[in-house]
């Protein structure tokens, strides 16, 4: 073993180490690193799946930058990340700074609010989406006849149908950000809590000045976390408008909707590709500037 | 003894050079189909009989749940994998016979002119430079089911004849409660199921136009005849209120549940409506015009040669399209799936086209019509949008119609630009 007994105990650990890494290093390249370099590739050509793949130039992205339904759907996207985010972390806050006072059957409420995070999206979604029919389906609707309130479009309508898709949503996604929160505060010191009270401080005070600063790394976590889960919303939005995907006119159609009726409805899968790299570069492009914002200065 | 012997072994010799030679020349070929329980076990049953009839060939079949199919389909074939004889949806013909991915059907056995005399006449789509591409051994096409204790209950005789009757029937099914909601809609509407189909190849012809023109690849209906099928189809709902749109969530489920007068469906809905207990249910021809015209859509699934099979697999693929569109085939196709026959000689006889639930579809096909889509899912959505663009968004019917038009002749002008 001449080679072996040449090197240096550094370069053996070195060596150790990569042929440990080089699975995950192997994995990583052939499941993430060729597709994702493949799909930049094929969203400069065309390609139906049967034919022969062609060179098409930029010709998907000037399509892309003149189709009227992407700005549409783009738009949406960002209504849903915008909506979204802001709205399941106040809950979820709010829920979690409370909940962690609660004595009283903890272990159970803590279990009902994690339940919808462990449901199908899927069941969930259809379940959601009966809740919302008209009468004589829709349970909402039938309250509302009941009393003789008018009935409200929840699903067939440009206006209320994004809202609606996004409850549920927000909803299931809830228990993950309730738990991931009380691991956050139970984490802060109570000493600095005991502090306060001996001057004597207001609830309002410690809220503001001890608890949400020393929530941070947890606040950034979530919010990252959720806006990359509301950027990539696909599931509820499908299943809760099978009959019409992303309607009525596109309203609730979200990107990565878009990609998947481009890619296996219309078979062309260049265009498909294109949106994707948009999609990719968007989220890429939000991570990096909430951890630019939400950084330790 | 020796010579016993010598015979023995002279009798073993030949009989395993009659085995070696038979297996040698037995063939055997694939065919790829989605899974439907119906549509397999029919197949097992047609590859069974060809079989018997043909014992120097098998016929392995290989099916696929009906998400993936044409996913599998287009990746399998280009690269080699996939079958030899195959089942396609018409509408995906074009681009295998672009991507030269099936062979055309030989001209000795299957003559186009003697497909055109014996097939229905909506299946000459399917040919093209001469040869015939690919074959149905079945056909569906489109009828009006009807609610037989709705209609006991409301005093109505029996279903509409025409479009004037239609309204005015659906008229008496349609119930609201006491907020005015729709609690029972006369018929039901949803250009997401078959509506799509009934405005393009039955309204509009029926109000005097064509849909389309140029082989189906320039857009004509936004026109005074597209415009009085649009009316007519937005009009039962905002002009009769006896239908509202996305009624409990779908057309068939309120038809199912027996909340719903009429549907007008495809033949492959009578199976399942079959399975729902207490639902009593006729079916009827589609609506004639006032005029008397009728029209109908049809649809079907083909099957064609792909470009793998070569030299005895070639033959032995022909030989089994010849068995998937006989006569026989088609019956038996009839009696397990309640698809269609594809020619007249089986489904106009005395017993298929009186038959009760199967007559008015089979009657239909004389007079359907098959679209030929370049994206069938994006043309739908199109026509969902010019509905929903009057519903919920209180747009002129012309303008949407004007914009169902443009966007639609967008889609096809991009398919057949290459």
């Amino acid at each position: 073993m001449p080679f072996r007994n040449s090197l240096t105990i550094r370069q053996k650990h070195i060596l150790w180490a990569w042929s440990f890494l080089a699975l995950p290093v192997l994995f990583y390249v052939v499941i993430r690193f060729y597709p994702t370099g493949n799909a930049i590739v094929l969203s400069f050509q065309n390609w139906n799946l049967l034919s022969d793949r062609t060179w098409a130039g930029a010709e998907n992205y000037i399509k892309l930058w003149n189709d009227e339904v992407f700005w549409k759907v783009f738009k949406n996207t960002f209504v849903y990340l915008l909506l979204g985010t802001p709205f399941s972390l106040v809950i979820s806050f709010f829920i979690a700074f409370h909940l962690d006072r609660v004595r009283f059957m903890h272990g159970f409420i803590r279990m009902m609010y994690f339940l919808p995070f462990m449901t199908s999206a899927v069941a969930m979604a259809w379940v959601w989406r009966w809740f919302y029919q008209p009468v004589p389906v829709g349970i909402f609707n039938n309250i509302l006849a009941t009393f003789g309130i008018p009935q409200i479009n929840f699903l067939n309508s440009t206006t209320n149908a994004l809202p609606s898709v996004l409850a549920p949503a927000v909803w299931a996604g809830l228990g993950f950000q309730v738990i991931i929160f009380m691991a956050g505060l139970r984490a802060i010191p109570t000493s600095y809590y005991e502090a306060a009270r001996i001057d004597g401080v207001s609830g309002f005070t410690i809220l503001t000045q001890i608890t949400i600063p020393l929530l941070k790394p947890t606040i950034i976590f979530i919010t990252v976390f959720s806006s990359i889960g509301f950027l990539r919303i696909f599931d509820h939005v499908f299943n809760m408008t099978t009959n019409n995907p992303g309607g009525p006119l596109n309203a609730t159609k979200p990107l990565v909707l878009m990609i998947y009726d481009t890619a296996f409805n219309g078979f062309d899968m260049g265009y498909a590709a294109a949106q994707t790299v948009v999609l990719f570069t968007v989220l890429l492009c939000v991570s990096l500037l909430q951890l630019y914002l939400l950084r330790d200065r | 003894m020796t010579n016993k012997f010598k015979a023995f072994v002279l009798g073993s010799a030949i009989s395993a050079a009659t085995l070696a030679a038979s297996t040698a020349q037995a063939v055997e070929i694939e065919y790829w189909q989605y899974f439907f329980d119906a549509r397999v076990s029919a197949m097992e049953q047609l590859i069974e009989n060809f079989e018997a009839a043909n014992p120097d060939i098998t016929v392995k079949m290989t099916h696929f749940p009906y998400a993936d199919y044409r996913t599998k389909v287009a990746a399998a074939i280009p690269a080699g994998e996939g079958p030899d004889v195959v089942q396609l949806f018409y509408g995906w013909l074009n681009d295998y016979v672009d991507a030269e991915l099936i062979q055309p059907l030989p001209s000795d056995v299957f003559a186009p002119d003697r497909i055109d005399a014996e097939f229905f006449p909506m299946v000459q789509a399917m040919k093209d430079g001469g040869h015939y591409w690919a074959l149905p051994t079945a056909v569906r096409s489109l009828a009006l089911f009807y609610n037989e204790r709705l209609f006991e209950d409301a005093g109505i005789d029996g279903p509409p004849a025409t479009l004037d009757e239609l309204v005015e029937i659906a008229g008496k099914l349609t119930q609201h409660d006491g907020a005015g909601n729709i609690t029972q809609v006369g018929i039901t509407t949803g250009m997401n199921a078959q509506d799509h189909h009934w405005f393009r190849e039955v309204l509009v012809r029926q109000f005097g136009g064509e849909p389309y023109a140029d082989n189906y690849q320039t857009v004509n209906y936004n026109n005074d005849a597209g415009m009085a099928a649009a009316a007519f189809y937005t009009g039962l709902e905002q002009e009769h209120g006896v239908t509202a749109a996305g009624f409990m969530d779908e057309p068939q489920a309120a038809f199912k549940a027996g909340m719903a007068g009429m549907h007008i469906d495809g033949s492959f809905r009578i199976g399942s409506l079959n399975k729902i207990r207490g639902l009593r249910w006729g079916v009827a021809e589609l609506p004639a015009a006032s005029d008397g015209t009728q029209s109908n859509y049809s649809s079907y699934w083909v099957n064609a040669i792909t470009s793998k099979a070569e030299g005895e697999r070639y033959e032995a693929s022909v030989k089994f399209m010849e068995y998937v569109t006989s006569d026989e085939a088609m019956q038996i196709w009839l009696d397990v799936v309640g698809e269609l026959p594809a020619k007249p000689s089986v489904g106009m006889t005395e017993a298929n086209a009186n038959h009760e639930v199967y007559g008015p579809f089979i009657r239909g096909l004389a007079y359907a019509n098959t679209t030929i889509f370049a994206n069938e899912s994006a043309q739908r959505q199109v026509l969902m949008d010019m509905v929903q663009r009057v519903g919920i968004e209180d747009q002129p019917l012309s303008e949407a119609l004007a914009i169902a038009a443009e966007a639609e002749q967008d889609i096809l002008d991009e398919y057949y630009a290459d």
